[in-house]
């Protein structure tokens, strides 16, 4: 659970940071205009750190999608989440964290190719298991392909 | 795809391992800049086998999505289950009986083994050693074996379930379970006097693809892979499940960080796990084997992850339910031959090309659980 001091320390430096503590772990919900400050903040300057880049996994929610990173600590051994919100679903973008994990390419490589969300300063963004010319990003809500796709 | 031409501007070569090449163990395919024989950069083009299981899953039930990951990382199917099976399970707060959590503990440590005997073996046959094959797979046949007389498959083992095990284990059990370990316990030191001390082996793997602990920790490395760098990262000690909180063995934890710590951090995970299984195996408990769970689970509403250690790593799952039907919202697996897959670059560029197979056998990649 988040103490006081880490909440108070969260909130002067990311007023619009809403907190969320009634799931299994913390969660927090920022705009895609702060996320990389925000993980950037947990990685370096927060007691403790949160220095461990488990997974980012894109989740499409119809009106908006979301960037979600799972972030571990293995000072304290506590888990923290925090979700990037992207309104504009045409073109949707936010920024890449590769300069903080290395890890990270593969994986926003992974999202960029099945939600379709960019990551700016992402030193090499492509798809990665679908081919360049595929039409559309198929874990989407929306997507449709009359052909491939079985519903049962 | 950029660079099609053979020899770019700059006189560097461009060779395409893969996807159909042995030493890829799968469908992989490994664009790689060349400098003479040095590497300059490598690029995973990856997808050949990607059966978009997470999108399959959101319109599958959670007894039919857990069927899926048996066949992401094959070699770790019964771990790979139980990790979904866990994150039903404390969704919905379901106490799982002794029983079964004894048997679900024996099973993971023998997947281990079998995982890590195949990965001795592909190794050996790797840096061109034929014997080890015969050797691993002789091991691993009597593994298979009782797996399939528990629940009828030898790879695809479904047999972990929310709230406990699909059926009960057979008679016998235990005896055959005890007869294998005399046997292997036999037969570790041979693996040690056939491969970890051969010449041939060492030159080949001392030195040879440093990852260290800091670029372990960045590319979210995990199992014994991070183990070898020294980043203590088991989760069976970190957040402890089934049965391991109560259990003694120690998370193997090597320094060097090359492809022969990789190599003696599997060797002596196989050690640890034949600990465990001794400790449970003549105590399997009676009583129930599965707790009553509705047959349409449905979750409330919320998100969930759970991770278990699996052969090659940490394996998280990431669910999402809107609380209203009976299949998860989102899915998502964070498996942990990706992240390892994502080291390959550091560790083999600056190096000989004649390395990179034996980098590649000591990150035991399962192609599966890249291309989910």
């Amino acid at each position: 659970m988040l103490t006081e001091e880490f909440k108070s320390a969260l909130t002067r430096s990311f007023p619009s940071v809403t907190i969320d503590e009634k799931g299994q772990y913390p969660v927090l919900r920022i705009d895609f205009t702060y996320g990389h400050d925000l993980l950037d903040f947990l990685k370096k300057e927060t007691v403790p750190h949160f220095q461990k880049l488990e997974c980012i996994s894109g989740v499409d929610w119809i009106d908006h999608l979301e960037v979600v990173y799972h972030l571990d600590s293995p000072d304290i051994n506590e888990t923290i989440v925090v979700k990037v919100i992207i309104t504009n679903r045409e073109s949707p973008v936010t920024y890449s964290v590769t300069d903080l994990w290395k890890g990270a390419e593969l994986l926003e490589c992974e999202v960029y190719d099945f939600f379709g969300v960019r990551f700016l300063n992402h030193p090499y963004l492509r798809r990665l298991f679908l081919t360049e010319d595929w039409v559309g990003f198929p874990l989407r809500k929306d997507y449709v392909d009359e052909i491939n796709m079985i519903k049962l | 795809m950029p660079e099609l031409e053979t020899i770019t501007e700059t006189g560097e070569y461009i060779l395409n391992v893969g996807p159909q090449h042995p030493a890829t163990h799968g469908v992989m395919h490994l664009r790689i800049k060349l400098d003479g024989e040095i590497i300059e950069s490598i690029e995973p083009v990856l997808g050949y086998i990607h059966r978009s299981i997470e999108k399959m899953s959101e319109s599958l039930t959670y007894r039919q999505l857990i069927q899926m990951t048996s066949r992401m990382d094959y070699l770790s199917a019964h771990i790979n289950n139980t990790g979904v099976a866990l994150t039903i399970e404390r969704a919905l707060q379901v106490e799982v009986p002794q029983r079964a959590l004894v048997v679900r503990t024996i099973l993971a440590e023998l997947t281990r083994l079998a995982s890590h005997q195949l990965w001795w073996a592909a190794t050996g046959l790797d840096l061109g050693a034929v014997t080890p094959f015969f050797l691993g797979f002789r091991d691993r046949e009597v593994i298979t074996t009782i797996f399939e007389e528990v629940c009828g498959s030898r790879l695809t083992m479904n047999y972990i379930v929310p709230g406990g095990l699909m059926e009960d284990i057979p008679n016998g059990f235990a005896e055959r379970v005890n007869k294998f370990l005399i046997d292997f316990e036999h037969h570790l030191p041979e693996y040690d006097q056939l491969l970890s001390d051969n010449e041939i082996f060492l030159a080949r793997n001392v030195g040879i693809g440093i990852l260290s602990k800091e670029e372990a920790l960045s590319f979210g490395c995990s199992g014994p892979m991070a183990r070898a760098s020294g980043l203590s990262c088991d989760v069976r000690k970190w957040h402890p499940y089934d049965l391991y909180s109560s259990l003694e063995f120690n998370e193997v934890l090597l320094t060097q960080g090359d492809c022969y710590a990789r190599y003696k951090v599997r060797i002596r995970e196989m050690y640890q796990s034949i600990r465990i299984i001794k400790q449970l195996i003549n105590q399997i408990p009676e009583g129930e084997y599965q707790a009553k769970v509705k047959k349409i689970i449905k979750l409330p509403e919320g998100e969930y992850y759970e991770r278990v250690e699996t052969a090659r790593g940490e394996f998280g799952v990431y669910i999402i339910s809107d609380g209203k039907s009976s299949n998860p919202y989102r899915i998502k697996y964070r498996s942990p031959g990706f992240s390892n897959l994502a080291s390959l670059s550091a560790l083999a560029t600056g190096g000989n090309i004649g390395d990179l197979v034996a980098i590649m056998a000591s990150i035991d990649l399962v192609i599966p659980d890249i291309d989910r």
